[in-house]
C-alpha cells in the first residue's frame, strides 16, 4: 500500500517534470549539427563527389590510414579548407549563442547579446591593436579579451541605476561603448600601414576565409570547455535571471556568480571575435528561438542554443562560400538574414521582451 | 530563535531608517511585525537576511550570529517572500517552486526526485497545482505571491521571513495563506510576516512587533498590544477595538457616512 502510494507520487514528478520532450528535442539538434557538417563538407565551388570527401575524412581520423594516397588537391582541399573552416563555424556559432544566453540570463533582459553589449566592438579594437602595434600585445587572443571586458563591464557600470539595469539603459550604454571601440578602430585603421588596413578591414567583416587548423585547435577545445562548465552552472543561472534579491534568498551569491558567467562569455566571445571578426545577431537569435522551442530552463536552453549557433553559422558561411564565385563575408550574411528575424521578434513579441525587466 | 539586539541601520550618513530595535522570536511563532507605511519594516527584513550591511547591533538565527553565515548558510536557514517580484524570463510555475530546493542542491544536475516531489506538494499546500504549467511572467500579482509564497514553502527554512505576503490577494486566499502559516509554524518553522492589516496579527499571529518611526513601539501578544491606545500611538485617532466572539477586531473609528441609497 505504502509502496503503490509512492509510486502514483513518482509517476506524478514524471507527469510533472517531463524532460523526456526537450531531451529528445536536444537529441534531434544533436543529430542536425552532426550531418550539417558532414553535409557542408560536400558542398564547395570545387566539385568533390561525397565518397572521396568522406575517404579523404575517414583516412585522416584513422591512425593507420595513409594520407599520401590521397589525389593532393582533393585532400588539401577538404582537409585543409573545409574540414577547419566548417570546425571554426561550429565553435564560434556555439561561443557567440553561448555567450548570448548567458548575458541574457545575468543581466535579466532578453534582448542583450555579445555584439549589443559592445563587446564584439570592444575585442574587435583589442584585436586591431594587437594588428598594428603587434609588439605591444603579445597575443590577439588575450588583447582581444581584454577589451572585450572592459566594453561589458563598461555597459554594465553605465546602466546600473540604483541596483537595478533597466532593459533601455543597458541597450544605449552597449550602443556608445560599442561606437566608442568602433571609433578606436577607425583611428587604427587611420594610422594603419596598407598591410595592417587590409587585414583589419577583411577581418572586420566577419569571414572564416583564414581558418586554418591552429585556429581550430585553439578554439574549439577552449568553447566546450566553456560549454560545460557552464551548463554545469545552468541551474545557477535560472536563479540569477531572477534577480540579486532572489538569488540571495536561494543561496546563490549573485556577485559572485555573475562575474564568474560574464568572464567565461567573454572569454569566448573575444576568442572568436579574434579568429573571425565581428559576427552580429546570433548571440540574440539563436537564445531567442531555443527559448521558444524549450523554454526558458537554462539547463536545457543552453545547449539547445549552442547547438542551434553552429548549426546556423554552418549554414551562413556554407552560404557565403558557395551563393557566388566569390566570397561573401559572413557578418554580412548573418546581418541580412538577422534582420528579418529581428524585425518579426519587435513586430510580434516585442511588447512581450520590452514589458519586461 | 531570531534574535535581533540594538540593530542600527541607515542608508546614507545621519539619516537613520533603523534605530535600536531589540526584540526576540521563540522557535514554532508566528510574529506579525506591523507599522506604519515607510517605518523600516522591509529594511527589518533586508537586515536580517543579510541583503544590507547595518552599522551596529547583532542579528541571530538559533543563536548563532549572522555575520558568520554564508549566503548559502542563510538559505537553508532563511527564506524570504518579497513583497513583490519582477518576473524575467516566462518560467512555468512549476519551475520557479523547484528553485525553492536550491539550498537543498548538492554537486552537479542533482535535482532528485525527492526535491520534484517536495516542490509538487508546496504546490498542493498553497493551492496552486491548477497553474504549474503556466509561464511565470503571466500570472497576476497575486497569483504571482501564491508561487513565491510555494517557492519558500519548499526552501523548507528554519525562519520564513514575508513581506505584506496577502496584499495582493482576494479575501479569500488571505485567510488561507493566514491559516496555512499557522499550519507550517506547527512544524517548527518561525514565521515572520509584515503586515497592514491589524485584523490579520489579531487573528493569526502569537506575537506583533510594532514598529513607528524608525524604532520599537511594542512587543507581546496581540490582544493585549493591539489595544487602542497603541494603535492611536501609530495611526493618531483611527482605530476601534472590540470583541466579536472570543477574537477581536479592529476597525475604523469614523466611516463618513453619506454613501446614496440604492433604490
Amino acid at each position: 500500500m505504502e509502496k503503490n502510494k509512492k509510486k502514483s507520487k513518482y509517476n506524478e514528478t514524471e507527469k510533472h517534470f517531463d524532460t523526456k520532450r526537450k531531451k529528445t528535442i536536444l537529441l534531434i539538434l544533436f543529430l542536425i549539427l552532426i550531418s550539417s557538417i558532414f553535409i557542408a563538407l560536400t558542398i564547395g565551388v570545387y566539385k568533390i563527389s561525397a565518397n572521396d570527401v568522406y575517404n579523404i575524412v575517414i583516412t585522416h581520423l584513422n591512425p593507420w590510414g595513409d594520407t599520401n594516397d590521397l589525389y593532393r588537391v582533393y585532400d588539401v582541399i577538404v582537409w585543409n579548407i573545409r574540414f577547419p573552416r566548417i570546425l571554426l563555424s561550429v565553435a564560434v556559432g556555439i561561443a557567440l549563442a553561448l555567450a548570448g544566453g548567458i548575458y541574457q540570463g545575468c543581466f535579466r533582459n532578453p534582448l542583450v547579446e555579445p555584439y549589443i553589449l559592445g563587446v564584439e566592438s570592444g575585442a574587435a579594437f583589442g584585436a586591431a591593436l594587437a594588428i598594428v602595434i603587434p609588439s605591444f600585445f603579445f597575443s590577439l587572443q588575450i588583447s582581444a579579451f581584454i577589451f572585450g571586458s572592459i566594453a561589458v563591464f563598461g555597459a554594465y557600470m553605465l546602466a546600473r541605476v540604483r541596483g537595478e539595469t533597466p532593459t533601455i539603459m543597458l541597450i544605449l550604454s552597449g550602443v556608445i561603448i560599442g561606437s566608442v571601440f568602433a571609433a578606436f578602430v577607425s583611428i587604427l585603421k587611420y594610422i594603419a600601414t596598407d598591410a595592417a588596413l587590409r587585414e583589419i578591414v577583411f577581418w572586420m567583416m566577419g569571414g572564416f576565409y583564414y581558418a586554418s587548423w591552429s585556429d581550430v585547435l585553439l578554439i574549439l577545445p577552449i568553447v566546450i570547455i566553456c560549454f560545460f562548465i557552464l551548463w554545469i552552472f545552468s541551474w545557477k543561472l535560472n536563479i540569477l535571471s531572477m534577480g540579486d534579491e532572489e538569488s540571495k534568498t536561494l543561496g546563490v551569491n549573485p556577485e559572485l556568480y555573475k562575474v564568474i558567467f560574464v568572464i567565461i562569455a567573454t572569454l569566448i566571445t573575444a576568442i572568436s571575435v579574434s579568429a573571425v571578426g565581428i559576427i552580429a545577431w546570433v548571440g540574440l537569435m539563436m537564445p531567442h528561438a531555443s527559448r521558444m522551442l524549450l523554454g526558458p530552463d537554462h539547463r536545457f536552453m543552453l545547449p539547445a542554443a549552442a547547438m542551434m549557433g553552429a548549426i546556423y553559422m554552418i549554414l551562413c558561411d556554407t552560404l557565403a562560400r558557395t551563393l557566388t564565385s566569390a566570397e561573401i563575408p559572413v557578418g554580412i550574411l548573418t546581418s541580412i538574414i538577422g534582420a528579418p528575424y529581428l524585425i518579426y521578434l519587435i513586430r510580434n513579441k516585442g511588447k512581450l521582451i520590452f514589458g519586461v525587466g | 530563535m531570531l534574535s535581533v539586539q540594538n540593530l542600527f541601520f541607515e542608508y546614507t550618513k545621519s539619516n537613520p531608517v533603523i534605530e535600536d530595535i531589540s526584540f526576540n522570536i521563540k522557535q514554532g511563532e508566528v510574529c506579525g511585525l506591523f507599522g506604519p507605511n515607510g517605518c523600516g519594516k522591509t529594511t527589518l527584513f533586508k537586515c536580517c537576511l543579510k541583503f544590507l550591511k547595518y552599522e551596529k547591533g547583532t542579528i541571530t538565527f538559533n543563536n548563532e550570529d549572522i555575520k558568520d553565515k554564508s549566503i548559502h548558510e542563510m538559505a537553508k536557514s532563511a527564506a524570504y517572500v518579497p513583497q513583490e517580484h519582477k518576473p524575467s524570463f516566462p518560467y512555468l510555475v512549476r519551475d520557479v517552486v523547484l528553485m525553492g530546493r536550491t539550498p537543498h542542491l548538492g554537486g552537479v544536475f542533482s535535482i532528485s526526485k525527492k526535491d520534484k516531489i517536495k516542490a509538487i506538494d508546496a504546490m498542493k499546500l498553497v493551492g496552486i497545482e491548477n497553474i504549474a504549467d503556466k509561464p511565470y511572467n503571466q500570472l497576476s500579482g497575486g497569483q504571482r505571491q501564491l508561487v513565491i509564497i510555494a517557492r519558500a514553502v519548499a526552501q523548507e527554512p528554519n525562519i520564513l521571513f514575508l513581506d505584506e505576503p496577502t496584499s495582493a490577494l482576494d479575501f479569500s486566499n488571505q485567510i488561507r495563506i493566514w491559516n496555512l502559516l499557522r499550519k507550517i509554524s506547527g512544524n517548527g518553522t518561525t514565521i515572520i510576516a509584515c503586515t497592514h492589516d491589524p485584523n490579520h496579527v489579531m487573528w493569526f499571529c502569537d506575537r506583533v512587533v510594532v514598529m513607528g518611526n524608525k524604532r520599537l513601539i511594542s512587543i507581546g501578544s496581540p490582544e493585549v498590544i493591539l489595544s487602542e491606545k497603541i494603535l492611536d500611538e501609530i495611526y493618531t485617532d483611527t482605530c476601534k477595538v472590540s470583541s466579536i466572539g472570543k477574537n477581536k477586531i479592529v476597525y475604523p473609528k469614523k466611516i463618513t457616512n453619506n454613501k446614496r441609497e440604492i433604490s
